[in-house]
């Protein structure tokens, strides 16, 4: 029996929990999932202003707090924090170990950077359906989804930390299942055990009452102190989900039919580069208090592509926020949305259709599918993309300017800027993606 | 609850609703709180009847799991620009599960 346990479920999750869970948990692998399809973009454009930058913000932060506390030898600790940095990732690790005085060895996957690689073949890109070459925004990533392999490949070198760049989620727990029990690349069953594991731990806390909690309908009890999962892993591929005794959250076969099917389109069909899944035999059975058994997967032949994610830049957006609260409040909201589209396009030659508007409150959220006539309050939002950092601050200055320059009682503007990101999909042959794994030690 | 000939009822009564999202496609996996939930929503959450609350006019496809029991919806364009390319708050749509919850269903008791 192998004991996976889930460390993080997004790049800014909480630490505490990962801390219980390396300290109580008897884990063999803990696991951070800290990528998110524009993470890597992002990181790549800290790497091209700084090359020993690139990796997750958080990397250091989590490793300062667990490292201290897991058993050397008995608990690893895989990640993906590499991000678009994954040796700078790596030596980060390694001072961090030495500033705590703890010998640590660090493995590091990289081959996951495809930009040299899309550059020569010009795929079709997913989103536009023409060859890459067409785009004339900047490409400034691409990286394709690794398989288990690399990990497993890293494993074999008896590491204390794993840390990769872009590798498909579930791979992430797959590889050192792989590791353990031998599964042959074409095991098809037992490779789709492993990804319905990792597919289920890999956001951490949505599998134990996170984003299911509905004080309505779902209750879940101690949510600030959420525990995150393990799974117990059997030789065969089905496992026991769990959690820490005392933790907060819940673990039964409702949060666990959830999130089998979170982000799921095709249940028949879960594309992995690893396994075509299939999860629609999975079933599981309540084996006592927050213990759940997990068993069904099948599985077909993997695919001969890899998914890449291409980061482009995309300019600014800009946006400013005002709030109107009692009667008309949404009449007066309009009338300032009015406005500063005018006030956009006549004074700052903002393009009409690059900007947006969000009357909160009156079903902004339901993009207009279910509005409402009369909220107690509504929060104006104004957005707009442009090609600069200055026309994308006259956004909030004009919203601002509502103040006094606008309809009644517009109280609590707020402005920002930021840097956007075009996150788009193609596919490379497999074949053109191979794998390395680095070593870096702290004796 | 006593004596409803026709009743409205919504899928909040019914099931409760996890949404995902790939690409511009929304996800919608609807768990039927019982079975005998998951017969009424087996007739009456038609893809037609998602895809009008969603106004979209592709075509939603529909996955019936009912050994579990679920059934996953896929809500083409709902999503325009994915999370990168909208600038309203919840490019995700994780909002938009709520909405499929609104919907009413006719149902004969």
């Amino acid at each position: 029996m192998i004991r996976l346990g889930a460390g993080a479920g997004f790049a800014g999750d909480r630490i505490d929990p990962a801390v219980e869970l390396a300290r109580d948990g008897s884990l063999d692998y803990l696991i951070f999932e800290c990528l998110g399809e524009r993470t890597v973009a992002a990181g790549q454009l800290r790497r091209l202003a700084d090359p020993d930058d690139g990796y997750d913000p958080m990397l250091e932060a989590r490793m300062r707090a667990v490292l201290p506390v897991i058993e050397p030898g008995r608990t690893r600790i895989i990640t993906n924090s590499g991000a678009a940095n994954p040796l700078a990732a790596g030596r980060r690790v390694v001072d961090v170990a030495r500033a705590l005085g703890r010998p640590t060895r660090v493995a590091i996957v990289t081959g996951d950077d495809a930009l040299a690689a899309v550059r020569r073949l010009d795929p079709v890109v997913w989103e536009t359906g023409e060859p890459l070459s067409r785009c004339t925004d900047e490409l400034v990533s691409a990286n394709a989804y690794l398989g288990a392999g690399g990990i497993r490949q890293a494993l074999t070198e008896d590491p204390d930390v794993v840390v990769t760049g872009r590798v498909a989620d579930p791979a992430l727990y797959l590889g050192p299942l792989q590791h353990e029990y031998g599964w042959a690349s074409d095991d098809w069953e037992r490779l789709a055990g492993g990804i319905v594991v990792g597919h289920l731990l890999e956001c951490a806390g949505q599998l134990t009452g996170g984003y299911f909690a509905d004080p309505g309908t779902k209750p879940v009890p101690g949510l600030a102190r959420l525990g995150f999962p393990f799974a117990d892993v059997r030789p065969d591929g089905t496992a026991t989900l769990g959690k820490l005794d005392g933790s907060g959250g819940r673990l039964d076969v409702r949060t666990a039919t959830e999130q089998l099917l979170y982000e799921v389109d095709r249940p028949e069909a879960y594309l992995t580069p690893d396994v075509v899944a299939d999860f629609s035999g999975v079933s599981f059975q309540q084996a006592g208090p927050d213990r759940v058994e997990v068993a069904g997967a099948s599985g077909a032949a993997r695919p001969d592509e890899l998914k890449v994610t291409l980061g482009f830049r995309g300019g600014w957006l800009g946006e400013g926020q005002i709030s109107y609260a009692g009667p008309r409040a949404l009449a007066r909201a309009e009338l300032g949305a009015e406005i500063v589209r005018e006030r956009l396009a006549v004074v700052h030659g903002v393009a009409p259709d690059a900007i947006g508007v969000e009357l909160i409150g009156a079903g902004a959220a339901f993009r207009g599918l279910a509005p409402t006539s009369e909220p107690l309050e509504v929060r104006l939002r104004v957005t707009a993309r442009t090609a600069d950092a200055a026309q994308a601050r006259t956004v909030g200055w004009e919203v601002e300017s509502l103040y006094t320059n606008g309809p009644a009682g517009g109280g609590g503007a707020r402005t920002g800027i930021q840097q956007t990101l075009v996150v788009r999909s193609c596919l490379v042959p497999r074949d053109l993606v191979s794998t390395t794994v680095t070593l870096m030690e702290e004796r | 609850m006593n004596d409803r000939t026709f009743d409205q009822v919504t899928v909040d009564d019914l099931a409760d609703v996890r949404a995902g999202d790939k690409g511009d496609t929304l996800i919608l996996a609807v768990l039927p709180r019982d079975a005998e939930a998951y017969a009424v929503l087996e007739s009456a959450l038609t893809p037609e009847a998602v895809a009008h609350h969603f106004a979209v006019t592709e075509p939603v496809v529909r996955t019936d799991l009912p050994h579990l029991p679920a059934l996953v919806f896929r809500v083409p364009t709902v999503l325009a620009g994915g999370v990168t390319g909208y600038s309203g708050l919840d490019g995700h749509g994780k909002t938009l599960g709520y909405h499929l919850l609104m919907l009413r269903l006719e149902r004969t008791r």
